[in-house]
């Protein structure tokens, strides 16, 4: 029932994920990695295409992991379920939103999730920095420190809000391009 | 009504094609096409849009699309803005998908994805500065910050767990100081 599995696993993210975006990282990984479905390195290609093609990145994730386990039917159960927990919940608090808004237990539930969520992605950059960064069986110490190369390098155009999709192509070229003169 | 169903489809359809990257990003398109054009919302429900996307779990263009679609076509509305918004990403990805499939084992895109990977990380640190940056300061966002992150590094605690017991820590924490005050 791997359909199943698909929907309720993305069904929680979607329920779990406040702020979006790379606030969701945290929870694929904790999810996803778990079952098997994907690895470090997959999650970091998956966030490289979600920064290069149009749409959220929830979808384009619930998308791409549901389609590579369970085919297309994969893909629409994991993109359903990421979608539904957000549908439902604004349904119900859009006629009330006002009363949501000053709602005290919401007010100190957000005290508590957005430094959570900053905290997890801090310790998702650490944990999956090491897994990419560190030389591994079969590559070299030579390509690990190409990689950390590479990441140094984009350090300073990713905090100066440079085009995300400028800086995975450059990446992309300087990882060929070390491949093809040192074959790391 | 299936008119209004229609035209809430194709706007966050254009909204969701010519979004990259999600999130805020979606704002500005959002403005131009629903406040601007099509006045199906004010600037200020717009920010109330915000405020509750922030305030609520699930990605933003999703929650801004039921919103936007539950205020001017009503569940229909709802359901086909959302829909609007969702399809162009599912139909792209799910074709890059086999895409990658293919050709993942040549070698020259394994070569770029190994770079691409080193590049990847770069933006996850600024995404997290970022975050950082618009975070609140004082000593219970740097303990539950700190608590979190030591959680997942450590001892691979799950992340909804993290997120249930902080969202518990900062509701009691907000009613003693309510009590106080």
């Amino acid at each position: 029932m791997i359909w199943l599995e698909l929907f309720w696993t993305f069904f929680k993210i979607g329920l779990f994920t406040f702020g979006g975006g790379y606030a969701m990282i945290p929870l694929i990984r904790s999810e996803v990695l778990s079952h098997g479905w994907a690895k470090t390195e997959d999650i970091l290609n998956f966030i490289a295409v979600s920064e290069t093609t149009p749409g959220p990145f929830a979808i384009n994730m619930a998308t791409f992991i549901g389609r590579t386990t369970g085919g297309m039917i994969g893909a629409v159960c994991a993109t359903v379920g990421v979608v539904l927990p957000s549908f439902v919940i604004i349904l119900i608090v859009a006629s009330t939103y006002e009363k949501f808004k000053k709602n005290k237990v919401v007010q100190g539930a957000m005290v508590g999730l957005k430094p959570a969520v900053v905290g997890m992605i801090a310790a998702a950059f650490v944990t999956m920095g090491i897994e990419v960064l560190s030389p591994k069986d079969g590559t070299g110490v030579l390509s690990s420190v190409v990689s950390s190369a590479i990441f140094l390098i984009m350090i300073i155009p990713a905090l100066k809000k440079k085009s995300p999709i400028m800086i995975i192509l450059i990446s992309g070229l300087i990882g060929v391009a070390a491949n093809v003169f040192l074959s790391v | 009504m299936m008119n209004k169903g229609k035209e809430l489809f194709f706007t966050f359809a254009k909204i969701g094609f010519f979004t990259f990257g999600g999130g805020y990003a979606m704002i500005p398109l959002i403005e131009k096409e629903v406040v601007d054009k099509k006045r199906w919302i004010s600037n200020e429900e717009l920010l109330d849009v915000i405020a509750i996307s922030e305030s609520t779990p699930g990605p933003i263009a999703v929650n801004a699309a039921t919103f936007i679609g539950k205020k001017t076509g009503g569940l229909t509305g709802a359901f086909c803005a959302t829909f609007g918004v969702v399809l162009p990403s599912f139909i792209i990805i799910a074709a890059i998908s086999y895409f990658l499939e293919a050709f993942r084992e040549l070698s020259l895109v394994r070569y770029a994805l190994f770079g691409i990977r080193a590049g990847v990380l770069a933006l996850i640190l600024k995404a997290l500065v970022s975050m950082f940056g618009q975070s609140n300061k004082g000593a219970l966002p740097y303990i539950l910050m700190t608590a979190s992150a030591a959680a997942v590094i450590f001892f691979d605690v799950n992340a909804i767990v993290v997120i249930i017991a902080c969202a518990l820590t900062g509701i009691i924490y907000s009613m003693i100081r309510g009590r106080e005050q």
